[in-house]
């Protein structure tokens, strides 16, 4: 057998045996919108967190974050600090959003809006822009794994071609069984991740360097500079890392479908239990940067930086082992993946499509609907994937720098009551154009800020003003929310 | 919230104050290090805080 055929193997024989057991978790259950949706809301508090924890692992981590340290040095250093600060963020406002989602009986971050302004049309703006910045990060996924495919076919397969099979393994896999194959996959997923960036963050530096410290030592030495702010770029200085920390550790719960997985935790206390301890999640990642960096000095002239992680392995161990490798990192592209999909599809359908222009609707068809949404949006994101060639980290960003701007509506809707419905929906329009505009246009970073930052500073402004200016509303949350720690 | 202002001014606004390679520790440039570090210490930061909410609240005579 070829070493491609043997890699290849390995990733399809890993990938099929977690499906086939997550999909025997999910025939159980009878398939209704509420199932494949939200898994009946009957997941164990464990199940939930395995999935919301799961979610920072996935292709960003293990290919973008090695692809930034191998591209662009030090910029990469702010994935180790906006997750840990996301969850601090969390620890304040999680508890109040699960209070009122429990009161009203909210699903999604769209009724959120819904119930606390009492527009449909906010809410449904809220669930199209929403939508509209998952795009991004489901090409994310699926360029990962179309890198993976490329690589360990051995450059056989084509990176399109790739992203096509990638594409319908995942809508496949999403068809099939829902959110409760994802949960079970995703502890497969995790476990199988760890080893594999614990092991080769440490085996990698030591084969070349003989250890991690000495392939410091040397990459000190042969670039000075790339370890320092703004690293190997011009214009990724400090000010721009604390005004992208900032943008995407706000914005990391304003992602509807990790917004709405917080609904399905039994108390406010496990929320803020959890983001004590959620932290320390994070620290395999410095692993990753490991072998970014070292990957820099053993292969410098790769064109594509998200290849490093994947071309390393490539070189330093046998096939079945870059099989091994290769298949974590399809799990961690495909079940953030399916959980985007699902989260896209039943957004659209449920709180744009039914809500705006079908009120009579049933939930069976909302069902089958977001089932071939699910196929229109992935489709979408597969074309982006296939016809632009942005790194991994920058799709992130720009998925972050768009759900970041519910980040005012959120807060200002739980804590101050001044807010008004004009305010937020004006404050967020003007909040996306201006992502829109400087992103589109090339203009990021702007003035050496993150131009997510710069909208969401917009946002802020022209909310505060515009409720100002209108009239005072009565809130549906007005008797105060009291939340028992 | 003042511990949780912790690791917002240790790990994002403090940047420039930290972001050099050397001194070296553990074999890390000092910037990664520093934040390797806080991956750790930001627990502890969260766990005093939700402490120190606990007690505040039953101090009060809220449900514990």
């Amino acid at each position: 057998m070829s070493d491609s055929t043997i890699a290849l193997t390995v990733i399809f024989g890993i990938v099929a045996v977690s499906s086939a057991v997550a999909f025997y978790a999910g025939a159980r259950y009878k398939m209704d919108l509420e199932q494949w949706s939200v898994a009946g809301r009957g997941f164990g508090v464990l199940l939930v967190w395995l999935l919301m924890a799961g979610e920072i692992y996935t292709t960003f981590a293990f290919l973008g974050a090695s692809g930034w340290a191998y591209s662009r040095g030090a910029p990469a250093l702010y994935i180790l600090a906006y997750l840990a600060l996301a969850y601090v963020v969390s620890f304040f406002i999680l508890p109040y959003i699960w209070e009122v989602g429990r009161r009203f009986g909210m699903q999604t971050q769209s009724d959120f809006f819904e119930k606390r302004y009492g527009s449909k049309y906010l809410a449904a703006f809220v669930s199209l822009v929403g939508v509209a910045f998952i795009v991004p990060y489901l090409q994310l996924q699926l360029t990962g794994l179309g890198i993976i495919m490329e690589v360990a076919s051995y450059g056989g397969i084509k990176r399109a071609v790739a992203m096509l099979i990638a594409f319908a393994l995942v809508a496949a896999f999403v068809f099939a069984s829902g959110l409760r194959a994802a949960a079970w996959i995703s502890v497969i997923k995790d476990l199988l991740m760890l080893f594999a960036v614990v092991f080769v963050g440490i085996a990698l530096p030591y084969h070349y360097f003989g250890g991690i410290g000495k392939m410091f030592a040397a990459l000190v030495a042969a670039k000075p500079t790339h370890l320092v702010l703004p690293g190997s770029t011009k214009v990724m200085g400090e000010s721009w890392y604390i005004s992208t920390v900032l943008l995407t550790s706000f914005g990391f719960y304003m992602w509807p479908h990790l917004f709405a997985a917080s609904f399905s935790a039994k108390s406010s206390d496990t929320l803020r239990r959890n983001a004590v301890f959620m932290p320390l999640y994070t620290i395999t990642l410095p692993f990753i940067l490991f072998v970014g960096f070292t990957a820099i000095l053993v292969l410098p002239n790769l064109t594509n930086g998200d290849l490093s992680l994947l071309a390393l392995v490539q070189k330093t161990f046998p096939a079945w082992f870059l099989g091994i490798i290769g298949a974590a990192g399809a799990l961690t592209a495909m079940v953030p993946a399916a959980v985007l999909m699902l989260a896209a599809a039943t957004l659209f359908a449920k709180n744009v499509w039914r809500l705006i222009f079908a009120p009579t609707m049933t939930d069976d068809q909302v069902a089958r609907l977001a089932k071939s949404l699910v196929v229109v949006i992935t489709a979408l994101a597969l074309y982006f994937a296939i016809y632009s060639s942005t790194t991994l980290v920058a799709l992130l960003l720009t998925g972050y720098a768009g759900v970041t701007q519910f980040f005012p509506g959120v807060v200002f809707g739980l804590f101050w009551k001044r807010v008004t419905m004009p305010g937020v929906f004006a404050g967020l329009v003007v909040g996306i154009a201006t992502v829109a505009f400087l992103m589109l246009g090339g203009r990021d970073p702007f003035l050496g800020l993150n131009a997510g930052f710069v909208s969401l500073c917009l946002n802020f402004v022209v909310t505060v003003a515009v409720s100002l200016l209108t009239p005072a509303q009565a809130s549906a949350f007005d008797e105060p929310v009291r939340v028992a720690p | 919230m003042l511990l949780a202002l912790l690791p917002f001014i240790a790990t994002c606004f403090s940047v420039p104050l930290w972001d050099t390679v050397y001194p070296l520790v553990l074999g890390l440039p000092f910037n990664l290090f520093w934040l390797t570090a806080w991956i750790l210490l930001t627990p502890l930061c969260m766990w005093g805080a939700y402490y120190l909410e606990r007690a505040a609240a039953e101090k009060e005579g809220g449900k514990p």
